[in-house]
């Protein structure tokens, strides 16, 4: 244990270090540089020009996107989490550890298929002569449009961030002292009172937590406003894609792209103050 | 109060099934949907049919798209757990001024937004001549996979007894000898989970392989194409496939890292 790095520290520690510095904080930094060239024959020349900047941010249509993908993304992460704390309650609070365990494990499995092939398969359940609306029919009912519009899209950034927030409700939920509860209780604490007084202020950080991943990745989505919002109009993501893959312009894609890191680097900041803010009262 | 207890716990139960659906229900209904001969699939369903499996058995692209698929998976399986595992054991063992920096750039790739991951990938890599080729996907995939295997692994080397690697030493083994002889044993369940894992991530990451593969696409790049394309029941017949490979690789890693656990 010395004070300098030996070689074995060195050779351990080191690659991890490089390949994220050279492929990860490397390629976001240069991305901060394209933002100020130019483009000229479909060639990108370094320069340090202001002309992608001004026609970005001056354009409403840049806007209009920016605040859409915001409304969506915030509604999504607020959906999610209203839906998933019921869920996360009853898992936390009402199952054994062995069904705990279980329905961790099951709330994993989503991670691991395809979001593009769900998306899909919504796009089925979901269109106007889908399983949704042809079980509506028999209702006589509808048919309701679902599709290419922001329920499309809302639906499938659920789909997206249910399991996540539900997982993260619960590990936030389960380490709430359950003595706290029992306190509540002894002191005649109503049922619901008990859950808004005592369980959601105690899991604040974790809940605020799992809110603001639902809405990074609703944020980021362009999957959902693509295939299930009709992509037009455009959100940001739908922007950086449009730019990148049939304009050639690279460096307003990367305007595009740093103003979406600024929005949610801002937004993570705000939820982590709002989340530790009032804990020692 | 035992009654109005048993209507809440019941409608809590409720709640969970409904949401249970809500997320399994496409992922059944590509199974489903990928067994059935309509094209644009309702209710009622139409006849069982295994003609979407036949037509990507015998589509050469979707081959090529599977072998590429396998063979990043498997090349970024194993950077990711070497990296991780460096990683992990750094933050395990040692303290030094800049870690916190050091930590945040091992494991926040995963909240970057994949669009923007796939568009500083592809400026990048393509100054360097690199975009459009496999280890383009390689090197995106790497970046994205490593704190998956750092966090698998550093949760493993936190159940280990600290005064276990103090005895090596004593008892004369070097760092080298202790590394090989004692964490990596013990961290192996964790090892072996966090390569299948990192290749469950690859195979099912389609969004910045999509921005940097250029003609050497990925399965499920292949997928987005075809979801741009016509509609075609294909994508569920792949998809099926997909999940169940990747189910595989998940259940194999779960093994691994319960087992030790219950034999002590």
């Amino acid at each position: 244990m010395t004070k300098r790095p030996t070689l074995f520290s060195l050779i351990l520690s080191m690659p991890l270090l490089l390949w994220q510095l050279l492929f990860f904080l490397f390629p976001l930094l240069f991305l901060v540089a394209i933002s100020f060239w130019t483009v000229r024959n479909f060639q990108m020349q370094p320069d340090l020009n202001f002309g992608n900047w001004e026609r970005v941010l001056t354009r409403g249509v840049f806007w209009d996107a920016y605040f859409r993908t915001m409304i969506l993304a915030t509604a999504a992460a607020a959906i999610t989490s209203i839906i998933a704390f019921p869920a996360s309650y009853a898992i936390s609070f009402k199952m054994s550890e062995k069904a705990k365990r279980w329905m961790i494990f099951i709330l994993i499995i989503p991670f691991f298929t395809s979001y593009l092939v769900r998306v899909y398969s919504l796009q089925v359940f979901l269109s106007d002569a889908g399983i949704v609306n042809a079980a509506f029919g028999y209702l006589g009912l509808g048919p309701f449009p679902m599709l290419n519009n922001a329920f499309g899209i809302i639906v499938g950034m659920i789909t997206l961030t249910l399991p996540l927030v539900i997982l993260l409700q619960t590990f936030s939920l389960n380490f709430v002292n359950r003595d706290l509860i029992e306190a509540a209780h002894n002191l005649r604490c109503g049922r619901l009172r008990t859950v808004f007084a005592v369980i959601v202020p105690s899991a604040k950080v974790g809940l605020v937590i799992a809110a603001l991943f639902a809405f990074i990745l609703s944020f980021g989505d362009f999957v959902s406003p693509l295939y299930l919002g009709g992509g037009n109009p455009p959100t940001l993501s739908i922007m950086i894609t449009d730019f990148t893959k049939s304009g050639q312009q690279w460096p307003r894609a990367a305007v595009v792209a740093i103003m979406m890191i600024i929005t949610l680097l801002t937004a993570a900041f705000a939820a982590i103050t709002y989340a530790y803010k009032e804990r020692g009262r | 109060m035992g009654n109005e207890n048993r209507i809440i716990n019941l409608l809590l139960k409720l709640h969970i099934a409904l949401c249970l659906l809500f997320i399994f229900a496409p992922i059944a209904g590509s199974f489903v949907f990928s067994l059935n001969s309509d094209r644009f699939p309702s209710l009622p369903l139409g006849e069982f049919s295994t003609e979407w499996y036949r037509l990507i058995w015998e589509d050469p692209l979707v081959w090529q798209g599977f072998a590429n698929t396998v063979v990043v998976g498997l090349t970024v399986a194993v950077i990711a757990t070497v990296l991780g595992f460096g990683g992990a054991y750094t933050d395990f063992r040692y303290n030094f001024t800049g870690k916190s920096f050091y930590l945040a750039l091992a494991l926040l790739p995963p909240t970057i937004p994949v669009v923007i991951m796939g568009l500083a990938m592809l400026a990048f890599l393509s100054r360097v001549n690199l975009s459009g080729t496999t280890i383009s996907v390689i090197i995106a995939h790497g970046v994205m996979c490593s704190p998956f295997a750092m966090a698998i692994i550093r949760l493993r080397l936190s159940q280990m007894d600290p005064d276990l690697e103090a005895a090596s030493w004593n008892m004369g083994g070097n760092q080298w000898q202790t590394l090989r002889y004692v964490i990596i044993p013990f961290a192996k369940p964790a090892i072996f989970a966090a390569l299948f894992i990192t290749m469950a991530v690859s195979f099912d990451e389609f969004a910045v392989a999509w921005f940097v593969s250029g003609l050497n696409e990925t399965l499920p790049v292949k997928i987005l194409g075809f979801l741009q394309g016509q509609v075609s029941p294909r994508i569920n017949a792949i998809g099926s496939l997909a999940f169940l490979s990747s189910m595989t690789l998940i259940i194999l890693a779960q093994l691994l890292l319960r087992s030790p656990e219950d034999k002590k």
